[in-house]
Formats: structure tokens, sequence, C-alpha cells
């Protein structure tokens, strides 16, 4: 028997030391980029869910259409200098977004799901709807009938091979060619208001903003057809559009049904705070720990140490991407992690009280106790389970399933910890002379 | 007999009766306000630079258009400020609106949630719930067929497990009223978890009440279920105490984002340890007596 202890404390410090390597180095940053995962709450960032109108479709167009929608946001987000965006699709007409870092502005966060970059609008009469209005005045969408239908004028029928170019005077310009469709309703569109009527240009519900802060409405001198150009324009804003021009179209609306946008500094408070709340949390158990069970207490404080050392190489090799949530359930597991050795410990001393020898107890106390941590920790099982699935079945997922992980791998550790780390420590020290003295272990027993 | 517990077995009834009876009361007066998870709407954190108090928000955002939102303080010059959905237009003005009044600000946290995903969520925590519940339903017909009475120690527990949900929820809406707190999806994951755990602590206490029965000693059944309370009192107390730690370290050292969250599990365990200790073994005592006093009655 003391041998086979023997070997159990041997495997079981390999482990620890296998968790430890896994673990550190910390300097590189316990959690963070190169540590464990951080969700979006904890290092900030942008959580968006689209859904697709997909009314407009064949049923056998859909599925194709959700992937071009795809495709483009990755178009339109790569530009933008996002480290590791995730861009995926979820369920038939549903698109997850999410940006790490909150390094885009609201401006280009609203741009992301815009059918069209830019639209095109003319003048309104004073009895018409305006859809914007500026201070050039109030303007409609400019309209032309294509195929007996009437159609808007967007940068949706723009080719996507948009250019930047100077012209003889050293003006930039952004070069652009229509399609077919667009040939022809430019074509309407320019012939009716040329040649001293304007035309306005809109990003989204704003007019767009020359480098000098006016609106961009040129007079249309003449007919339009195949390709124009728009001046005006400042640099950064005439790459960001010419980029996203040619990013390509959305073949479908796209809605926001959910966005969750966290700054970066708030998530790393939560991260330092977390850690804050965890250490004191422990160092505050441990302390009653020793208080209470005396040097049981300080094996199970060396349990803890081992349990919190191979939860975090979990949470590394699963790899388990944590939220503030999850730290909540990891830190609360701590205190529960307790609870095997807690019912242990009392087995012991009930063991002592009739009147066994320290090994016998103990033996006795684990066996005895096993029962109860088992059937004890089933239903914190059972709910980590129903969570788990909860947070899988709904957009606003992470807290949820951060939580029901980080529970569930917290007890299921500490269950391993109390029964194999607690154990082996505890009769490795029935062979030293300390064993003799019981008092060490309840410190009441030899006052009765 | 060092502790009679179950002697004062009416007392701790009390004192339960009065805490769920405040909570009901208050359930019936302010209800229990939804959070933008389950009822749409969006949520904005925002911190000022420059001392703002909730009064001057509150009239400030009146004054922008938004009469009656809710205004939550999470910290020093720091709010929680809960809207109806905000287009990215909207959102711009708002934030232009309040730096106008109050100077810089920061919006920490921003949240949308659309009606369709809402009408979702709630749908999905409340199959979850109901899932959980039979779960555990499951978990005590198992774990207590092999007590003597097993459809009273089963239904004891589900008393218990029913008390534990009514405080916390009863808590919520006291606090919901008081100081607009709300019921998210975290409040049900809390909930969850802590019925979880009160119910292994009456199982623990059930467990030895059994153990103690077979032992076969001649004394009458409220002396075993006292000597089984008094058995498993230091460890009950001891396991709630290491996880009370945890949670008062989570509410005092994390603060705002997770405040909600772990007051559920602080009133929970507490409610938990309360019920495994003072209400379901008791119950079981007065059942029995209740049938025996009839046996002998007739």
């Amino acid at each position: 028997m003391p041998r086979r202890n023997t070997q159990v404390f041997i495997v079981a410090l390999i482990i620890f030391a296998l968790a430890a390597c896994i673990v550190l180095p910390v300097e590189e940053g316990l959690l963070g980029k190169r540590g464990i995962r951080l969700g979006l709450d904890l290092q900030g960032g942008i959580h968006i869910v689209y859904r697709a109108d997909l009314s407009s479709l064949e049923s056998g167009e859909r599925d194709g259409a959700m992937d071009g929608v795809k495709e483009i946001l990755g178009n339109r987000i790569n530009p933008m200098g996002v480290t590791e965006p995730l861009i995926q699709r979820q369920g038939s007409d549903r698109i997850v977004v999410e940006l790490p870092g909150l390094s885009i502005t609201d401006k280009e966060k609203e741009s992301l799901s815009r059918v069209a970059v830019l639209e095109f609008g003319e003048l309104a009469a004073e009895d018409e709807e305006a859809r914007w209005e500026n201070k050039l005045g109030r303007w409609k969408p400019a309209t032309a009938v294509f195929d007996g239908e009437e159609k808007e004028l967007t940068s949706r029928y723009f080719r996507e091979n948009t250019y930047l170019d100077r012209d003889n005077l050293g003006g930039l310009r952004l070069i652009f060619e229509w399609d077919e469709e667009g040939s022809k309703l430019s074509e309407e569109i320019t012939g009716r208001l040329a040649p001293d009527k304007p035309l306005g240009i809109f990003e989204g519900n704003e007019a767009l903003l020359g480098e000098d802060g006016f609106p961009i409405a040129p007079i249309v001198r003449s007919t339009i057809v195949d390709r124009g150009e728009i001046t005006g324009l400042s640099l950064t804003d005439a790459e960001r559009l010419s980029k996203q021009l040619n990013a390509g179209r959305l073949p479908v609306p796209l809605e926001i049904i959910y966005d969750q946008t966290v700054s970066p500094i708030l998530g790393s408070d939560f991260v330092e705070m977390s850690i804050k709340a965890g250490l004191i949390g422990i160092v505050i158990v441990m302390l009653f720990m020793i208080f209470y069970y005396r040097l049981s207490g300080v094996l199970a404080s060396l349990a803890l140490v081992f349990y919190g050392a191979l939860v975090m190489a979990l949470f590394k090799l699963i790899p388990v991407t944590l939220t503030l949530a999850g730290l909540g359930g990891f830190i609360l597991s701590i205190g529960m992690a307790v609870d095997a050795n807690v019912l242990i410990f009392e087995r012991i001393k009930e063991e002592l009280r009739a009147g066994r020898t320290l090994g016998a107890a103990i033996e006795a106390g684990f066996n005895r106790a096993w029962t109860a941590i088992r059937d004890s920790n089933v239903t914190t099982f059972i709910v980590c389970g129903i969570l788990y699935w909860l947070g899988s079945s709904i957009v606003a997922s992470a807290p949820v399933m951060g939580f029901a992980l980080t529970l569930f791998i917290g007890v299921a550790v500490s269950m391993f910890t109390a029964i194999v780390v607690t154990r082996t420590l505890l009769l490795l020290f029935v062979a030293t002379p300390l064993a003799q003295r019981t008092r060490l272990f309840s410190p009441h027993l030899g006052r009765k | 007999m060092m502790f009679d517990i179950v002697g004062k077995r009416f007392w701790f009834f009390l004192i339960s009766g009065v805490v769920i009876l405040i909570g009901v009361t208050s359930l019936a007066t302010f209800g229990l306000k939804a959070g933008i998870e389950f009822s749409s709407g969006s949520m904005m954190t925002v911190g000022f630079e420059q001392e703002v108090d909730q009064g001057g928000l509150r009239k400030e955002l009146a004054g922008l258009g938004y009469a009656n939102v809710i205004i939550q303080s999470v910290g020093e010059d720091e709010f929680l400020i809960r809207l109806p959905e905000l287009s990215g237009e909207a959102k711009t003005e708002l934030e232009a609106g309040l730096t106008a009044r109050f100077g810089a600000l920061e919006v920490r946290e921003f949240d949308i949630v659309s009606p369709m995903v809402a009408a979702e969520t709630a749908q999905n925590a409340a199959i979850a719930v109901a899932i959980a519940a039979i779960g555990i339903l499951l978990y005590i017909t198992w774990a207590f067929h092999r007590m003597p009475n097993p459809f009273h120690y089963g239904t004891c527990a589900i008393v218990a497990l029913v008390h534990d949900t009514l405080v916390a929820v009863g808590a919520f809406s006291i606090l919901g009223g008081l100081l607009d707190w709300e019921i998210n999806l975290m409040f049900v994951t809390g909930i969850l978890a802590v019925i979880g755990y009160s119910v292994n602590n009456t199982v623990v206490v059930f467990d030895r009440i059994r153990e103690n029965l077979l032992k076969g000693e001649r004394v009458g059944f409220e002396v075993v279920v006292n000597n089984s309370l008094v058995e498993t009192l230091s460890r009950s107390l001891n396991t709630s105490l290491t996880t009370l730690f945890m949670v008062l370290a989570l509410l005092l050292f994390v603060g705002a984002s997770i405040q909600n969250f772990a007051v559920v599990l602080l009133i929970g365990i507490i409610a938990g340890t309360y019920s495994s200790l003072c209400i379901a073994p008791q119950l079981l005592v007065v059942w029995k007596k209740g049938r025996r006093g009839k046996a002998e009655g007739r």
C-alpha cells in the first residue's frame, strides 16, 4: 500500500509539473493573446449578428446568397485592419461577425451591412417626400425605369474595378464604371438632370462629404453612360470608398438583430479584477481550511494549488474561451472544490472520534465520503449540461456557455484532486512521526 | 442533546414563511423587470470624466427624448442606461447630447437586442429551466429510491428547492422595485446553479438520516433527524462558507457587470443552506409525526 501511494504521488507530481509548464510562463501573459483565450467581453470588441432578408430569393438560391454575403462581409472587413476577425454563418439566414479589440469606428460598423455603399439622389420637389436633407436642399433617390420597373441608382451597379487617379490639375478622382443595367439607369437620369441640375451622392443617411467638408453634389453637365468620376474627396475617404466599392455588393439586405460592443479598457479591468478576486478568495478559503482542519487544511490548500494549475492548463488545452461569466464559474468552483475535501475531513474526524487509528480513519473516511462526493456533484453536472445547451441555442451565448463549461471543468477536476491528491498527501503523512499527533488533524479531539 | 435543531422547527418555518411572504408581496406589487436579453432594447454603460448625478442624467435623457428610461449606477460616475432599441445614428446623437451637457464620456459597453432574438432567448431559457427541473426531479427520484419513504424524501427536497427559488426571485423583485435591477440570462443561470447546489446539500443531509436509520438504534425519528443534522452541520456550513467567500470576493472585487449574478448566488447559497438544514429535514419530521398522529387518532 505505501509503495502504491508513492507511485500515485509521483504521477500526481508529474501531472502538476506538466500543468505548470502549460500555464507558465506567466510573464508572457497568463491571460490574453498568448495565454488563455479571452472572450469579447474581456478583451473588448464587437459581436454582431445579422439576419439576411431572403424573402426575395427562391429557396434554391438562398444558401448561395448567404455564402456570398459572408464573403463580401469578409472583403469589407479585411481592409479595416482588424486582427483575427471571425465571420460565421449561423442557421439558415444569420451571420455572426466578431471583431476583437474594437478597432473600427461606429461609422465603419454601420457601413458593413449597407447593401450599396453609395446612393445617388436628385432634388425633391416641394410636395415630394425627401430621404436626405442638407444645406444644399431636400433630396430624394434618383430613379429611372429599367425592364418596366422603377429602380434607384446606387453603387450596386458599379463594376468592381474602381480606382483612384489624379486629373491634369492634380485633383483626386475616384473613377468608376457602370455595369449594363447601371449604364441604362445613369443614361436616363443624367439625361434628365443635364445640363444644370445637381446629382447628390450619399453614404447611408448622410451626404458624402468632400475634403472641404461640403456635401459632394456635382452639377450634371452632360449625359453619363459608361463611366464616371467622383471628385473633391479626401485621400483617406477616396481610398476607403474604392476598397469598399471593390469588395462587392451584398446580394440581400442585412438587419442587425444583436449587437454587443465592449470597450477594451473595460475588458482589461475585468481581467485584473477577476484575478484579484480569485486570488483573495483562494487565500481566504485556504486560511479558513487551515484554521479549521489544521494539518489536513494545509494539505487541502496544497491540493487547491494543484487544482488551480490543472484547471488553468485545461482551459488552455481544450481551449476554453474565457468570458467574465466563465471567470465567475471558475471562481465559484474554487469554493465548491473544497467541498469534497470537507466531506472527507469531516468523515476522518468522525472515524478518529470512533477511536480508529489515523491510517484506518483516513482510509475509511475516503471510502465512506466517496458516495456523498459523487452524488453531491451529479446535480451540478446536470445543471451544467443544460446551461451549455441553453448557451448553444441562443444568440447571446458566450456568458452562459462560459459559465457552464468552467463550472463543469472546475467541479470535475475538484473531485479528482480531492480523491487523488489530498488522499495521497494524507497517506504520505501517516508514515511520518507527525501522524502520532492526532490533534494536528482535529484540534478538539484531545480536549473531549 | 447538544443542539436541538429539530425542536425549533416551527421558528424556522416562520422565518421562511415571513421572508417568502415579503417576496411574494413584492412580486405582486413590483413584478419582475425583464432585461433586454428577454424583452429587447438597448443597454449602454457610460462612464463620465466629470461628476454626474443620476437625477441630472435622468433629466438630460428626458430632454433628449428618452423619458422613463431605467438608469442604474454601477460605479463612480458610471451608469447603466436601459433604452429602447437604438439605431447607430440615434446612438451617435445621444452620445453627442450627453457630451454637450456633461463633458467627455466613454461608452464602455453597448448592446442591442432585437425583439426576435429576445423572444428566442426567453423561450429557450424557459425550456432550459423546465428541462433542469425535470432532470433534478429524475435525479431526486433516483437518489431517494433507497430511502424508507422515497416519496416523502423527494417531496421535501423539492419543497426546499421551490423555497430557494422563491426567496431568490422575491429578493430580485424587491431589488427591481427599489433599484431597477433586472432579470437577465445570468440571473437564470445563477438560479439553476444554486438549485443544483442546494439539492446537493439536502441529499447529503438525507443520506446521513438514512444511514442512521439503518443502524437501527431504538430512538425516535425526531432524534435520528436531529443527530444527523448535528453530524452534517459542520460539513454543510463549511462548504457553504468557502463558496460564499468566493462569491463575496467576486461581488467586492469584480463588481458592477457581474453584480446581479453574484447577488443571485449569494442569496441562493444562503437560502439553499438554510433550506437543506432547517426546512427539508424538519418537514420530514412534521410529515412523519402528522401521519402517526392521524394513525393514533383512529
